[in-house]
């Protein structure tokens, strides 16, 4: 069995009195694919977030191929990392959001330059011949010098994967990747999501997409009210959950 | 059949389209408006070229002396340096006022408030006399010994005063201007930035600002085109710009209507060349922020002129 990749320990997250993450643990192996379903509300973003350090936990840890994330550890005491030191620990962890966030005044090409060359300091030169290399990747070829508005939605998806592809991350995070999408779209984004499964890249995709989770994913985590209800392969969460939960969901969704 | 029912009548009747013909509204009203304000305004031309109160003779013997062309250029250096530091102090006040640090967004919000409330004139006066308050400018240790110092009014010199009052008083209002460009950027771009690790300036510089630019520019324009005009307030510092060296020479020979114009003109010049290139840099900034941007007025000229060569062809 390959290593752990990412390794999320008891984390709690609370916004004031409201606590929306309540203990969670969860282990993803190297190049393994983790679903995460849930009702709306469940904190399925946040835990996200939580695992790039985009929110803060209040309790608990994530660490990413061994690395803590947002701290370093001396003795029993967990030191916050600064800004600088942060930043850096990202960009191993590639965030796709559901919304696609691309710079609109940059063009695509720079979109997925931008961040190799200022965050990894790489040549422009070869940052550049990446970025094509994944556009091609995502059969984007052709749109290096377009603007992102210039897109249809799911163009714009996948250029915000090859842009989180560009960092070479160690492991890769969708924020419900194809909910902005019509539903002609769909398919095209997460053509390109299976295919990363297929080449062996660590992902956690926060999706509604059922039958994509029985296709690609290793693991189906189920999170409901801050807590993982239940996680297994998909033919025994998908097809025979054991929790009450679990199947209410299943039955609204399927 | 509901839909047959509606297309139906209209394909017989139509027949092919292209040989339909429009007819386009006559707008009576409008028209007869129109006439009504070409008259007025040929009235007042014509009033503007024929009366001799405006000693047009005068004007044209003024408007390029070297003189005026000089304070025009005192006037444009005085836009240029307020300008330049003005923004890039406001830039900086905007990020402090917007920063987590509480002594840094009170600081700005303070100064902000303070030039903001004082007039400029008052200002400029204040910088003017400067040397009646400190006699001597100092590098040194806080509350401690001082290294180096200097006399204040030879260091500041009387530009250099305007160029301060100028600039401090633009400064608080690009402040604003640049914090209101900054917060109407989507968070999501910061959101993004911060997840594929770019750094925090670069944020800034790179994915912010340019954005913000949208909103910044329309609002700075018209800031810059009110300092160019609001440089004649320092003629209270008996700096030799523009609105200055008019009242000296009215003064000496008397003739204020037309040296007045002499004024005008160059102002309404100037603020026409910062009206150009403000379109050109708002274009600029517009990339990307539509699908297909809008022609120049150059490219829209040109398209219009080919297409007359071609129909006459
Ligand atoms: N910054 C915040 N401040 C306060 N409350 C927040 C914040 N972010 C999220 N929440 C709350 O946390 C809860 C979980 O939100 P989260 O976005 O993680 O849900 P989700 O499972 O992703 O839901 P969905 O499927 O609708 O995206 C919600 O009740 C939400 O209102
Ligand atoms: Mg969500």
């Amino acid at each position: 069995m390959s290593a752990v990749m990412v390794d999320v320990h008891g984390v709690h997250k609370s916004f004031g009195p409201l606590e929306v993450l309540r203990g969670v643990d969860l282990q993803v192996r190297a190049g393994e694919v983790t679903v995460v379903l849930g009702p709306s509300g469940a904190g399925k973003s946040t835990l996200l977030r939580t695992i790039n350090h985009l929110e803060k936990v209040s309790r608990g840890w994530v660490s990413i191929d061994g690395e803590l994330i947002g701290y370093r550890r001396s003795g029993n005491k967990l030191h916050e990392l600064r800004e600088r030191e942060i930043l850096k620990q990202r960009t191993n962890i590639g965030f796709v959001f559901q919304n696609f966030n691309l710079f609109p005044h940059l063009t695509v090409l720079h979109n997925l330059v931008e961040a190799p060359v200022s965050a990894r300091r790489r040549p422009r030169k070869e940052a550049e011949e990446t970025a094509r290399r994944l556009l091609d990747r995502v059969g984007l070829a052709d749109k290096a010098d377009a603007y992102p508005r210039q897109l249809s939605g799911g163009q714009q998806q996948r250029v915000a994967i090859a842009r989180a592809l560009a960092l070479e991350p160690k492991v890769l995070l969708f924020d419900e990747p194809t909910s902005a999408l019509d539903p002609e779209l769909v398919g095209e984004v997460l053509d390109v999501i299976k295919d990363l499964a297929r080449t062996g890249t660590t992902m956690i995709v926060v999706t509604h997409e059922i039958g994509f989770a029985r296709e690609v994913a290793d693991t189906v985590v189920f999170m409901d009210a801050g807590v993982v209800v239940e996680q297994g392969p998909p033919s025994a969460v998908l097809d025979a959950p054991r929790h009450e939960r679990t199947r209410a969901f299943l039955s609204k969704v399927l | 059949m509901s839909s047959d029912t509606i297309t139906e009548p209209a394909t017989r009747t139509a027949g092919h389209a292209e040989e339909l013909k429009v007819v386009p509204t006559r707008h009576y009203a409008r028209w007869a408006a129109g006439a009504a304000v070409v008259v007025l305004v040929a009235q007042f031309a014509h009033g503007l070229v024929t009366n001799p109160v405006w000693e047009w003779g005068v004007f044209s013997d003024y408007v390029l002396s070297e003189t005026i062309v000089q304070a025009v250029w005192v006037t444009l250096q005085l836009t240029a340096y307020a300008t330049v530091l003005g923004f890039l102090l406001g830039t900086v006040l905007a990020f402090m006022r917007l920063s987590r640090s509480p002594v840094l967004s009170t600081v700005a919000w303070t100064y902000i408030w303070v030039f903001r409330s004082i007039p400029m004139i008052v200002q400029l006066v204040f910088w003017f006399n400067l040397s009646a308050l400190y006699k001597e400018l100092g590098v040194g240790i806080p509350f401690g010994p001082v290294f180096w110092s200097v006399d204040s009014n030879t260091l500041i010199g009387t530009i250099g005063a305007a160029v301060i009052g100028l600039t401090l008083h633009q400064a608080a209002y690009a402040a604003e201007i640049v914090r209101g460009g900054v917060i109407a950027v989507d968070q999501g771009q910061l959101e993004a930035a911060a997840a594929l690790g770019i750094p925090r300036l670069r944020q800034i510089r790179r994915i912010v600002l340019p954005q913000a630019m949208r909103a910044i520019l329309p609002t700075a324009g018209n800031e810059i085109i009110g300092l160019l005009k609001g440089t004649s307030v320092v003629y209270v510092m008996s700096i030799g710009e523009l609105f200055y060296q008019a009242q000296v020479i009215y003064g000496r020979n008397g003739r204020v209507i037309p040296l007045l114009l002499v004024a005008t003109a160059w102002y309404v010049v100037l603020t026409s060349l910062l009206s150009v290139a403000q379109y050109y840099v708002e274009r600029r900034y517009a990339r990307g922020a539509d699908r297909t941007p809008p022609p120049t007025p150059l490219q829209r000229a040109r398209r219009f002129v080919t297409s007359l060569t071609k129909e006459s062809a």
